[in-house]
């Protein structure tokens, strides 16, 4: 076939392009990559007991906001490494504020407490399976945005797989606050974190296979 | 560049709101400004060229819902025919890999110059591979020009399942054209 015979095949009986599809696709992924999650932490873990006066600290909204945020800053370099030159630009410092201010707060809790209190701020009483547990529910998520994703046209693919799982992890994280009694700062900017990178490193080894198109 | 550029913005627009002429002319202009991007830069593989030009053409009309107004158009243009060349590039390097024979035989007179340069790949022939719910769509929509209700008449097909047929079958096509040489 001829350069210009697949001009007039592409061109012929084009329609209109819905402009919203894009963000439509993202919103459907969201939807039900948290409902997904939220029904396998309901399933296997169950909501913490205390919910109702946990949400009376100030401490489980700083940690609800910090993963909040990041997911909301994966959510933006995702969405930009999705369509094709557009520039990321600043937009991963979002990802790294959030991180670096939490590790600020952490610090100051370290250094104000009594030193034998140190190893249970850090270590708390879930640390061995906490980072597992947000990747878990990080994997509805992961499968319903790396959809997505692939039906835009991502050009980076270990970038944009990387951005993929952070939101995932991120978003997996924000569905476990619902569960975990950890409350400490440093706990928090630990565990949640590693928590978090497992996905995003998955989304960097698996980018170039998932999201080819 | 930047008039071309506002001009071919607009073509694009009106493409994308539904017209089916301006979006002709914006792929058939954007032929030419692929051509001469690709062989800037595949220097060593103009034989490529025209096979990589309609990858291209195929992956932006796949992709056109990922157009963002508010870029440059010649960004978002050039990241799509960088990243089918990269993966070209990649495919190649692979099968080399496998295969271990490096064909060094390129010859300084090959008549890969001039505008009249042809693909090597025939879509045509990939398009008859595709299975007959995608394969029928396309060839009475985009080829033959029929409208969706009388392609769907002609196949007893539904005329959603037209649209969707020719959807995906341009998306299997740009498949095929990744999982073949």
């Amino acid at each position: 076939m001829k350069t210009e015979d697949l001009v007039t095949m592409l061109a012929t009986g084009a329609v209109a392009v819905d402009r919203n599809s894009a963000s439509r696709r993202y919103l459907l992924a969201l939807v039900f990559g948290v409902l997904g999650s939220g029904m396998l932490m309901a399933a296997m873990l169950g909501v913490r007991p205390d919910l109702a006066t946990a949400v009376r600290l100030p401490m489980f909204w700083v940690k609800f906001v910090f993963v909040a945020v990041l997911a909301l800053a994966g959510g933006v370099v995702t969405w930009r490494l999705s369509h094709p030159g557009s520039r990321v630009a600043w937009t991963p410092c979002g990802v790294v504020a959030p991180v670096i201010v939490m590790w600020v707060l952490a610090a100051y809790v370290l250094a104000s407490a009594d030193p034998t209190q140190r190893y249970d701020l850090i270590y708390g009483r879930t640390s061995a399976y906490c980072p597992f547990l947000v990747a878990m529910l990080a994997v509805p998520v992961f499968v319903a945005v790396t959809w997505a994703m692939h039906g835009l046209a991502p050009t980076h693919l270990r970038l944009a797989g990387g951005a993929a799982g952070s939101v995932s992890g991120a978003l997996g994280a924000v569905v476990y606050t619902l569960h975990c009694p950890e409350m400490a700062a440093p706990f928090v900017g630990l565990w949640y974190l590693l928590g978090i990178l497992i996905p995003t490193v998955v989304g960097v080894l698996l980018g170039p296979r998932l999201l080819r198109w | 560049m930047s008039s071309s550029e506002t001009r071919l913005n607009g073509l694009l627009l009106q493409g994308l709101a539904g017209d089916e002429r301006a979006y002709h002319v914006f792929l058939r202009d954007l032929a030419a400004h692929l051509r001469a991007y690709l062989r800037k830069r595949l220097v060593n593989m103009q034989d490529d060229v025209e096979d990589l030009v309609q990858e291209s053409l195929l992956a932006v009309h796949n992709q056109r819902h990922t157009y963002d107004p508010r870029q440059p158009l010649t960004a978002w243009v050039h990241a799509i025919a960088k990243y089918k060349m990269v993966d070209l590039l990649r495919r190649r390097a692979n099968r080399e890999q496998l295969n271990d024979s490096f064909d060094d035989n390129f010859d300084m007179f090959s008549s890969a110059d001039g505008d009249a340069a042809e693909a090597h790949r025939d879509l045509h022939v990939l398009l008859l591979q595709l299975p007959e719910r995608q394969r029928l769509p396309i060839i009475h929509v985009k080829l033959e020009g029929l409208s969706v209700a009388e392609a769907a008449q002609r196949t007893g097909m539904s005329p959603s399942a037209i649209k969707v047929g020719v959807h995906r079958g341009l998306k299997a096509l740009a498949a095929k054209i990744r999982s073949g040489p």
